[in-house]
């Protein structure tokens, strides 16, 4: 191991802990920092509302299968000379289609289903960057992210991209959100179930290209599910829990990227570990009651009850 | 290339090579458990577990890798480990899909840093290592690793031969089993572990990405075609077991195509024909099973 031994590595990582606006003018003086800051939290509000609604529906093994199919997208795009984020876009929208075929909810049929589909998926991404062996290092960093290499271009797309998701949530969460809580209603109230589940598949899809583009298969899934996951042990008002999934997962990438900066450890390894200490935290909370007490003292009156 | 000739004598100079040997020793090995193994996990619903514990043994041979010690004792630390925590996890040993997603993408957090601290010590070799870990190197295992690989799918299958009529039971119908005093909770953890154990060794075969394809293809096929365990169970070895000689064939026939990839891509046609013929959801439900297998 070359370098200074890692404890001091920690002391500047400290240091901008007690001066954070001083450690945010140092990072942001460097071009690739402000874009890794602009991308990450677009990427934070993206992932942290598709998220809530993946968690809500149970579909997290969905989920995992659309953010690596991403990947031999990527690599087949290289191959082919197109662009690399409409190979990212064509990958996973073309695996959610497979997957809606048996309507996208989680049931015991669909594991071997979307099993089969990821790993032939990951099987074609290793084909491809073993035919164009020039991609072969790369292979790690499009499975587990470079948050540190991002244009300007595509942090504009991304921008692009979640405006889009954020707008047609907008317009039909509510319908989604009745699909998810109880299909059998809401089909009987002349909601077209399927057609909202394989839309939300879709959705799912685009959030998800948009995502793995700047940050690679595990951050984006682990944006995804983390802070979905904590705010749904918090709360379950849906407006809250979305707000609070889309804070955890913006402070989770703010936080990391300044410890990244800070140490000589990957970015990826802080981001998973920092927003899985937010769902300890949240599982702590939830199994010993503390919000539910801390409600009943604060707000004894009748907006509790409406909760 | 390949010689030109008659199946037979193609087949003669494949076998030929002593790599070839072993990967198919080692590769029909592990399609033999993977196979039995992957019904079990679409009937109980738990393909993402099995998902979550492949991955999992890629951060346990890159922690291995750092500490300086053994691959295998990685790849088995951790398949363990993940299958113990997974099983203490869950209700019943069955864990809730996104406490399996939160845990596991922790886990791989863990594997990112491994990968960082094992490529900075060797000036960028690491990328090349976790590739071949990620993916597997079936070409490029000795009679030793084979033989290992052998006797390792022979314990699980005999565990699985011991665990097997309970744990079909504590599947299609828990509630039962659980009144009749058969031990759910404990036979889920110990099945989590077979599977953990299987992905270990699988992924010096296919990787620690793709041993799920051998897993989730072959079972999902044979669930569907089937619905009596005693059908299904072997039909999922043998689709298995097929998928790794059509694939580790194909690869020899044109080498450009890595065994991973034809392996995986046989079990995957298997499955698409399948889901084509039976339909997309016939045959998986817990509910024909249990009327296929009748009264206990």
């Amino acid at each position: 191991m070359t370098g200074p031994p890692h404890a001091v590595h920690l002391v500047p990582a400290l240091a901008a802990w007690l001066d954070p606006v001083a450690a945010l003018r140092e990072m942001w003086a460097l071009p690739f920092m402000v874009n890794a800051f602009r991308a990450g939290t677009l990427a934070a509000v993206l992932a942290g509302t598709a998220g809530w609604f993946m968690v809500a529906r149970r579909q997290t093994f969905a989920g995992h299968t659309l953010s690596v199919v991403g990947f031999p997208g990527a690599a087949g795009a290289v191959l082919v000379g197109a662009p690399v984020w409409l190979g990212y876009l064509g990958a996973t929208m073309l695996a959610a289609l497979a997957l809606g075929r048996t309507g996208g909810r989680r049931g015991e049929g669909d594991g071997a289903l979307i099993g089969t589909v990821q790993a032939f998926a990951l099987a074609c991404g290793f084909w491809f960057v073993a035919s164009y062996s020039g991609l072969l290092g790369g292979t790690t960093s499009l499975l587990f992210g470079s948050i540190l290499g991002i244009t300007s271009g595509q942090v504009t797309f991304l921008a692009v991209v979640t405006v889009a998701a954020l707008a047609v949530l907008a317009a039909s969460g509510r319908r989604l959100l009745f699909v998810t809580v109880d299909p059998a209603v809401a089909g009987a109230r002349g909601v077209g179930v399927r057609r909202t589940d394989v839309a939300f598949l879709l959705l799912l899809a685009v959030a998800v290209a948009a995502t793995v583009e700047v940050t690679g298969a595990l951050l984006a899934f682990a944006l995804l599910v983390l802070p979905a996951a904590s705010a749904q042990r918090v709360t379950a008002r849906p407006a809250t829990a979305l707000g609070l999934s889309v804070l955890m997962a913006a402070t989770a990438v703010w936080a990391a990227l300044t410890v990244a900066f800070y140490t000589p450890y990957p970015f990826g390894f802080w981001l998973t570990t920092l927003a899985f200490a937010g769902y300890l935290l949240a599982v702590a909370l939830d199994r010993w009651h503390v919000l539910t007490r801390w409600r009943h003292a604060w707000r004894p009156s009748a907006r509790w009850r409406h909760g | 290339m390949a010689p030109v000739g008659p199946v037979a004598a193609r087949v003669t100079g494949m076998l030929s090579h002593p790599f070839m040997v072993h990967a198919l020793v080692a590769g029909t090995a592990v399609a033999l458990v993977a196979g039995p193994l992957g019904y079990l996990l679409v009937l109980r619903g738990q393909v993402f577990a099995a998902d979550a514990l492949s991955h999992v043994t890629f951060t346990g041979a890159l922690a291995a890798l750092v500490a300086g010690l053994d691959l295998r004792l990685g790849l088995l630390g951790a398949g363990l480990a993940g299958a113990l925590g997974l099983g203490l996890l869950g209700r019943r040993g069955r864990p809730d899909d996104v406490v399996i997603g939160a845990v596991f993408v922790f886990v791989l957090g863990l594997g990112v840093l491994f990968l960082s601290l094992y490529s900075r010590g060797r000036s960028g070799g690491g990328g090349t290592t976790g590739v071949g870990v990620l993916f597997g190197s079936v070409l490029g295992l000795d009679a030793g690793q084979a033989t290992a690989t052998a006797v390792l799918a022979g314990a699980v299958l005999l565990a699985l031969a011991v665990v097997g009529r309970p744990l079909l039971f504590a599947t299609v119908d828990e509630a039962v089993a659980q009144a009749r005093g058969v031990p759910v909770r404990l036979l889920g953890v110990a099945f989590l572990g077979l599977v953990g154990t299987t992905a270990a060794q699988a992924t010096q075969v296919v990787g620690a990405l793709l041993i799920l394809g051998l897993l989730a293809a072959p079972g999902g096929a044979a669930a569907r075609w089937s619905a009596r365990p005693a059908v299904a169970v072997p039909l999922a070895a043998a689709i298995a077991v097929g998928s790794v000689w059509v694939g580790l064939g194909a690869s020899y026939a044109l080498p450009s195509m890595p065994p991973s990839f034809s392996v995986i891509a046989t079990a995957t046609a298997v499955y698409a024909v399948t889901a084509a013929v039976r339909g997309i959801r016939g045959g998986t439900r817990r509910g024909s099973v249990l009327e296929a297998t009748g009264p206990h």
